[in-house]
């Protein structure tokens, strides 16, 4: 497991974002204009492709894709 | 339990009524347009139903429930229990499908009462009349399912306001020893009631001046205190969390497996949400329906509604085995593995009101 393949994986999601511009150390709440609707859509990829599930306060304590990265990895291993 | 099955209740009929009124999301301005493509696509809800002011939750009720007796050939005369489910009864005191007892033309020998539940509350709904009948041998029995959600969602509540539809159902069920028993599992988790909920009006909070005052909530939700509070987010959460596990333990006690199941019929919740719980139980997208895009979410009438959108040939001609799951306010969640045959659909009555 990667933080890269899980930006292909957000970048395939997000459509209409330019590929390549997102970085592990984005912050995501600046690059994407961060609204309710986008939280809702990070919560259901994560489910989808990592099969575990990320809640409001994980995402309330993150700042950067990688922070986000490192919960999932948490959360998959315990 | 609450893993149980009840024996000898078949579902002859369903019917439901909407609203005549049309809402286009793609017309809500409180959200920027070009913001509103994105949103549309994640809750899927594309139209709903608003009724007119005035319009209750008993009306459209009475109307699905008018034409599925007269469908039916069913002599009022012989139905012995009225079960409404609904959060958006006409008054606080006394229970609305008592009234409809009466509008109904239903004798007096019917029992009657209210039944406090949303998104789980058709599945929930199922469980306490097919039991009264089962127990008491009541034959012929009305289960009412339906809200007129729209009216407590503020404009201004982007969480909230262009989410919601309004509907009103009636499914019919008799006492039949051919019927294949229904299986449920049925769950709470109360510490979630302020994940959905309408903070003034009850008895905890009664209404005052202060109920009536608008407040900025977050980044484009105001309400006031008598309005529905979502917390979209945690909802979310919970729906992701408990329903998956609550459905593969229902068909795992059965020793069935998702093939064994021809539709999988939810609680229209959100697309998205939907769509995550329908990946996490490999579930096929042709077994999976929707009305959330032209209807909106119907609170507990969202199943009876979807069934007749998408499933009416389906489960009119012969046996069809379906999973019908509910979850949200509550926090309440249940599912039923059941099995219909030749059940009359109506078609959806478009209501003038």
């Amino acid at each position: 497991m990667k933080a890269e393949d899980f930006i292909l994986k957000i970048e395939d999601e997000f459509e209409d974002l330019e590929k390549g511009k997102l970085k592990p150390e984005s912050n995501f709440r600046e690059f994407f204009d961060w609204n309710s609707i986008n939280a809702l859509i990070f919560i259901a990829l994560v489910d989808s492709e990592y099969d575990v599930t990320i809640t409001p306060d994980d995402i309330r304590n993150s700042e950067t894709i990688m922070d986000l990265f490192n919960t999932i990895i948490a959360k998959k291993s315990s | 339990m609450p893993q149980f099955s009840i024996k000898n209740i078949a579902i002859k009929g369903i019917s439901a009524a909407v609203p005549k009124f049309e809402y286009n999301n793609m017309s809500y301005d409180w959200v920027p347009e070009k913001e509103r493509p994105l949103m549309i696509k994640t809750i899927g809800v594309e139209t709903r139903r608003i009724a007119a002011k005035g319009t209750a939750t008993t009306d459209l009720c009475f109307s699905a429930a008018e034409k599925l007796i007269n469908s039916l050939n069913w002599e009022k005369s012989e139905i012995q229990a009225l079960i409404l489910v609904t959060q958006t009864s006409d008054y606080q005191i006394p229970s609305s499908a008592i009234i409809l007892q009466d509008r109904l033309n239903l004798p007096k020998s019917c029992m009657a009462f209210d039944i406090n539940l949303g998104c789980s509350g058709y599945v929930y709904g199922l469980s306490v009349i097919s039991s009264l009948m089962a127990s008491g041998g009541i034959k012929k029995a009305l289960l009412l399912a339906g809200d007129v959600s729209t009216l407590n969602a503020n404009y201004r509540d982007k969480s909230a306001y262009p989410l919601f539809g309004d509907a009103g159902t009636a499914t019919a069920l008799e006492l039949d020893s051919n019927a294949e028993p229904m299986f449920f599992n049925l769950n709470s988790d109360g510490s979630g009631h302020k994940a959905i909920y309408v903070p003034h009006g009850g008895m905890r909070r009664f209404v005052d001046k202060d109920s009536f005052e608008e407040e900025l909530i977050a980044d484009g939700i105001y309400r006031t205190g008598i309005q529905i509070a979502l917390n979209g987010l945690e909802v979310f959460n919970f729906s992701l969390r408990e329903v998956a596990p609550n459905v593969q333990s229902l068909l795992q006690s059965q020793e069935k497996t998702i093939d064994d199941v021809d539709y999988f019929v939810f609680h229209q919740a959100n697309r998205l949400m939907n769509e995550t719980i329908r990946k996490k139980l490999k579930i096929d997208p042709e077994k999976f329906p929707y009305s959330i895009g032209k209807y909106g979410n119907t609170s507990s009438a969202s199943i009876p509604l979807t069934i007749l959108h998408c499933l009416s040939k389906e489960i009119s001609n012969g046996k069809t085995n379906l999973l019908l799951s509910g979850f949200g306010v509550g926090l309440s969640w249940g599912s039923v593995l059941l099995q219909t045959n030749n059940v009359v659909c109506t078609e959806i009555i478009d209501y003038n009101g």
